[in-house]
């Protein structure tokens, strides 16, 4: 059995290497980092730089809650020397797969050390995972990758160190701005319906409330008790905005947002960046969107 | 709670809930008595392989427009027309037969379908393809549903009488007139047809439920072949009220409750069906042996 595998395994790094000789030939060997989706990679690809080679499980606008791993993944976990997760319930598959796939490398839970939210739908309580949305615990994550990365690759310390102070400082500008551009929107305002409950954090840390028609997981069908309950909210909050997300169901919105006369705005990102030509290929890209979004919908 | 706010008030004071009573009387209409016939035919598990095998096609025009009423629409019933065509020609050509080529046609299919939406990239869309939104219910769709309903009960009152002479006496039909195939064609066509738009509205899991159960439910019920198509139809038009008015007051989803009403009427009607359920065999014993 060993052997077959072994053939298999050959044949596939061989055709992996086919593909990658004219790239990796002059170049050293990078460190494979497997993050479990896109904003995960991001963080990863920031701190890393040119040392690593990052991939993510989950790709541009798929969703983290319900994912299907494919065979390709468990290859890319065996390959790697270090995966990336968010923790906080959010990957449901990973330990599984990570036990199938015979990984060996060490595990970075990202969101290690923030302090975390609780999100309740229908009385239950759970965690919320969603912790990247706040650009302080961002920060965190980023951390917590970097010490990873340096404790796997000893040698790439000063370069790991000076590529994540840099993203941190570039954060920092991205957490005043996005501050400032909130402040513009009046505080009665700042109240909006946004097909998927993944915002908690961010609405701590900028003074947003969202609401939901759907609870803590995409995986949920939304009652028509949730959808009244809503659009009666809608109209006795007088909530001006209703949002779509680039992964739950957009006629839903649409279709409370026409009986609520509440204006439609644009795509906010949440779990998944865009694809590279789409408004938020990376993470800074989407904050920048998500609130400009925001600011467009709400401002008058 | 009054009984006015219990039953009426939800669909007085939402736009959504009337326009999924709307579309669920539409559903309800044309869907059952294509079931009864169904039924009666023996074709009971068509309808379902038919349903899964209208998934590719909507995965198709999902892929090339997204969420969109058209192209959804003409995909799913092109996928569908060729399964009920393709394994209608298998049967007749070769060894298999309808239910063995049909059978491996749905199965192709379905896969096919799940295949080609994960291409998107986006998985939990499989989850609104498969189940439908039926509190999502937008003009054109509702319009859509309506037409279906409409198309669909003009042609059965017009191909009434070949249509349950090929159920009860095929070989009569055959004997007297040639109309057997085409009959035949555009039942299908018809069944392919409402599955397409109970998709929109239920999904491809549970758009089969609403045809099926209230059929089966009805026969229960009567034996009258006229009175049987009514009562599934009415039987399809409670289960749509009775399930969008529970989940409204249960916090449940509504496209399963409206099946899980459907269900529970054709369970009542198991029981106490006066044409076959359960307590009449026991009566029936009683009076032979006085």
């Amino acid at each position: 059995m060993a052997t077959a595998r072994d053939v298999i395994t050959c044949i596939l790094v061989s055709l992996t290497m086919a593909g990658a000789v004219p790239a990796s030939a002059q170049t050293p060997a990078k460190l494979p980092v497997v993050a479990t989706f896109s904003i995960l990679a991001d963080f990863a690809r920031n701190a890393g730089g040119e040392r690593i080679k990052v991939v993510a499980l989950v790709g541009p606008d798929g969703d983290t809650h319900v994912y299907q791993p494919k065979p390709a993944d468990a290859k890319e976990l065996g390959a790697a020397r270090l995966i990336v997760v968010n923790g906080l319930g959010l990957e449901g598959w990973i330990d599984r797969l990570i036990k199938a796939s015979g990984a060996k490398a060490p595990v970075i839970v990202a969101a290690k050390g923030i302090n975390p939210q609780k999100m309740r739908e229908e009385g239950r309580i759970g965690l919320d995972p969603h912790a990247w949305q706040s650009i302080a615990n961002a920060k965190i994550y980023v951390a917590n990758i970097r010490d990873g990365l340096i404790a796997t690759d000893p040698e790439g310390e000063a370069v790991y160190r000076a590529n994540a102070d840099n993203y941190l400082g570039k954060l920092d500008a991205l957490e005043a701005e996005v501050k400032r551009e909130i402040a513009k929107i009046p505080p009665v305002r700042r109240q909006i319906i946004t097909t998927h409950d993944a915002f908690g954090y961010f609405g701590t840390a900028y003074g947003f409330r969202f609401i939901a028609p759907e609870g803590i997981s995409t995986e949920t069908e939304a009652s028509a008790r949730d959808v009244a309950k809503i659009i009666r909210q809608i109209k006795a909050q007088k909530i001006p905005a209703v949002f779509l997300e680039n992964v739950t169901d957009p006629r839903l919105v649409r279709s409370i947002a026409a009986e609520s006369s509440a204006t439609v705005g644009g795509t906010l990102y949440s779990d998944a960046l865009s694809p590279p030509n789409g408004p938020a290929s990376t993470y800074i890209d989407m904050m920048h969107n998500n609130v400009r979004e925001l600011a467009a919908a709400l401002a008058n | 709670m009054p009984l006015h706010d219990l039953l009426i008030a939800p669909f007085a004071e939402f736009a959504f809930m009337r326009r999924a009573l709307a579309g669920s009387i539409a559903l309800a209409i044309a869907g059952p008595p294509l079931g009864v016939f169904l039924i009666l035919r023996r074709m009971a598990l068509t309808g379902d392989a038919m349903a899964h095998a209208i998934l590719p096609g909507a995965a198709l025009g999902y892929l090339a427009a997204g969420l969109s009423l058209g192209p959804m629409t003409i995909g799913g019933l092109a996928a569908g027309l060729i399964v009920a065509v393709g394994s209608g020609v298998v049967a007749r050509t070769t060894i298999l037969r309808e239910d063995a080529s049909l059978a491996a046609f749905y199965l192709i299919s379905l896969a096919l379908g799940v295949t080609i939406v994960s291409l998107r990239g986006s998985n939990i869309d499989l989850l609104h393809v498969l189940f439908g939104s039926v509190l999502a219910l937008d003009d054109a769709t509702l319009i859509l549903l309506a037409a279906i309903a409409s198309v669909t009960l003009a042609a059965l009152a017009a191909l009434y009488r070949p249509l349950v002479l090929e159920t009860v006496d095929a070989s009569f039909l055959a004997s007297v007139s040639k109309s057997g195939g085409p009959v035949q064609i555009i039942f299908l066509a018809l069944v392919v047809l409402n599955l397409v738009g109970g998709f929109h509205a239920l999904g491809t899991l549970l758009a089969v439920g609403m045809m099926m159960l209230p059929a089966a439910s009805a026969r229960l019920i009567t034996q009258d072949m006229t009175a049987m198509i009514g009562v599934a139809a009415a039987q399809g038009i409670l289960a749509g009220y009775a399930g969008l008015i529970v989940s409204f007051h249960a916090g449940l989803p509504s496209g399963p409750l409206i099946i899980l009403m459907a269900g529970l009427l054709y369970l009542l009607a198991l029981v106490f069906g006066p044409a076959g359920g359960l307590l009449r065999r026991f009566k029936t014993g009683r009076h032979l042996e006085g």
